[in-house]
């Protein structure tokens, strides 16, 4: 553990009525780091991402994000010290619009008095065209969140997600279900948007995480097998037996 | 769901004002005092359906236990009328309490000499105590099927409690308003029962706006979050037990307000409000007029009730049958309920299902297949 790390995850150990969800697992994030997370399905990776975002209590180990434990912190009070996610399936709220959605995430302080007392401000009317600019989704402003395509809701709710301001971003498949022409432009605005934040993403497209072009983490039986470039891992034997496959013996 | 809102011009909506106000008016003049009292009752029932749409219809908390506070709220508004009215009895102490060997007047009922403190009470204690249960229950993160029944739980032990004590509230005979003064008449007068209804329209209007107010912009948008999608509300960093806890504890107000204005025009509170099925029919308004609508919870509340006095005088023991087949319809055909249908397109597509108006152009072939899918 140094100072320039966001967030710390000492001997992680996640136990489901005795089955191991997460074993032991460690894993250091620098500040502006993109890193990508890989492992086969059932390996921990969302109850990975759950435990820092305060929905699983780790049943021992310690996560420490900018110096402060994260541990037994409720869910609302680890987004507001900068931690936000975005979920496997896109999550967005269907029966508000685009507009109302950006305004839930950047809305600051989010208190019911601020909420009902006050307009919205104008810097963050401001953020909200820049974040619509961004994402393709300036004409839609005002259409149901519901009526949008699915690549279309990925990214209003990957704009919900940057609009938060979160410190660290955690990015739970982001590509599922998009064009390929949709998941090289995400790949972008992931890319873009590290080194300012802290971008951790989550998939299982080798495609995808190579054009990330970042450090990969790679989860097995809730425990990281391994960390590395990409061409590393490839390489790797132990990966290779888990996950990359190898010819039958 | 596609809420296409109707755009009025303004001139219609200033002219539409102007005749309700003009029927509220004049209401007291067309109807017989029968029907008069009946329709103000109703109207104060619209305001509890404005309190259980919020809760219900935004932000997804289903309670059966607003029978509580809308019976906290006739309590506070009989005790105040008794209390004042009590100087013939003996001991300055309303009449049945001679009737239990009670001869000084229990503490809590003390403040209820205020007019001031009772216009508070009115609607603060039921928010309070709404408030109170809300937040226990949020916070444990109690929700769905579990949280309708613990509010009705908490209404059957309100029931008990305030059956049971003939000293303290005459217990199941509850207080009766009607023969109590307020400003030197009878309560049950017809000039004070004409100013009740001009009251209870009034604060209907009020309650309206109010709830639109609440509902409109950021805040009501995160009702809607919550009850579309909890957790997604907490990652985004808003704690969804405080506006739970709010929005609840403004159904309680409302809750209670209806109650005292129910109470004065129906002459006697009694644990009867707080009985179950009273709590379900509060449901069953929304539900009908409309869920997350507003205006619709207050045209159900008082369609539902007026249909129930006129079947009840015509076919006593129909109306059950009625309103248990008015729920099935509306959870089976209507699911967003009778202005959320119209809202919705409904009554057009419903023409079009008969062939009375056209159909949107589409491409020929589609136009035949949506065809033949209808006649199956």
């Amino acid at each position: 553990m140094n100072n320039k790390d966001l967030l710390n995850l000492i001997d992680i150990t996640v136990s489901f009525e005795g089955f191991l969800a997460l074993n032991k697992l460690n894993l250091n994030l620098k500040k502006g780091e993109l890193r990508a997370v890989i492992g086969p399905n059932g390996a921990g990776k969302t109850t990975f991402l759950d435990v820092i975002t305060g929905k699983v209590k780790p049943t021992s180990g310690e996560v420490i994000f900018k110096g402060k434990s994260l541990v037994g912190r409720k869910e609302h009070k680890i987004a507001r010290l900068g931690v936000g996610r975005k979920f496997q399936s896109p999550r967005i709220f269907e029966n508000l619009t685009v507009k109302e959605n950006l305004e839930i995430s950047v809305t600051t302080p989010k208190s019911p008095l601020n909420l009902i007392n006050k307009s919205i401000k104008d810097e963050q009317l401001n953020e909200i065209d820049r974040l619509m600019k961004i994402v393709n989704l300036a004409q839609k402003v005002d259409s149901k969140a519901g009526s949008l395509s699915h690549g279309q809701k990925q990214w209003l709710e990957i704009a919900m997600l940057v609009g938060q301001k979160p410190d660290l971003m955690l990015v739970d498949e982001p590509v599922a279900g998009l064009t390929d022409e949709e998941t090289d432009l995400t790949a972008d605005l992931l890319k873009s948007l590290s080194g300012e934040n802290t971008v951790v993403v989550i998939d299982h497209d080798m495609e995808f995480i190579r054009r990330l072009d970042s450090n990969v983490s790679v989860l097995n039986q809730g425990t990281v097998l391994c960390e590395g470039t990409m061409e590393t891992i490839q390489k790797d034997k132990k990966v290779i037996d888990v996950y990359l496959g190898r010819p039958e013996d | 769901m596609s809420l296409s809102k109707i755009k009025f011009d303004k001139k219609i909506v200033l002219s539409f004002w102007i005749i309700l106000i003009a029927l509220i008016i004049a209401a007291p003049t067309i109807l017989p005092v029968f029907r008069l009292n009946l329709l103000g009752r109703y109207l104060s029932l619209s305001i509890v359906a404005l309190g259980v749409d919020l809760i219900w219809g935004y932000t997804g908390l289903l309670s059966l236990g607003q029978g509580i506070f809308f019976a906290l709220g006739g309590y506070c508004a009989a005790m105040y009328l008794q209390i004042t009215s009590s100087s013939e009895f003996p001991n300055n102490i309303p009449e049945f309490f001679a009737l239990y060997g009670v001869e000084k007047l229990p503490f809590f009922w003390e403040p209820f000499r205020s007019p001031v403190f009772t216009f508070f009470a009115i609607w603060i204690i039921p928010a309070l105590v709404a408030g109170l249960i809300g937040f226990l229950v949020f916070r444990n993160r109690i929700k769905g099927v579990y949280f309708s029944i613990l509010t009705q739980a908490s209404l059957l032990v309100f029931f008990n409690f305030f059956n049971g004590q003939q000293k303290l509230i005459n217990g199941t005979n509850g207080l009766k308003t009607d023969v109590t003064q307020l400003f030197g008449q009878m309560v049950g007068s017809e000039s004070m029962q004409r100013l009740f209804f001009w009251i209870t329209a009034f604060l209907v209007i009020a309650a309206w706006f109010f709830a639109k107010w609440v509902v409109k912009g950021r805040f009501g948008n995160i009702l809607i979050g919550i009850r579309d999608d909890e957790p997604r509300v907490r990652f985004t960093g808003y704690n969804p037990v405080i506006f739970k806890t709010i929005i609840f504890s403004i159904a309680g107000g409302l809750a209670g307000i209806s109650g005292a204005l129910y109470t004065v025009q129906s002459g006697i509170v009694s644990p009867q409000f707080m009985t179950v099925p009273f709590s379900i029919e509060m449901v069953i308004w929304v539900a009908v007029g409309g869920r997350g609508t507003l205006l619709g919870a207050i045209l159900g509340a008082v369609f539902i009730n007026y249909a129930k006095s006129l079947v009840s005088e015509a076919l006593p023991a129909s109306w059950m049958f009625i309103q248990g087949g008015l729920f099935i319809l509306v959870v089976t055909a209507l699911p967003e309920g009778v202005l959320g249908w119209i809202q919705g397109d409904g009554p057009r597509n419903l023409l079009q299902k008969f062939g009375l108006k056209r159909k949107i152009e589409t491409y020929p072939s589609l136009e035949v297949n949506n065809k033949e899918g209808n006649n199956e």
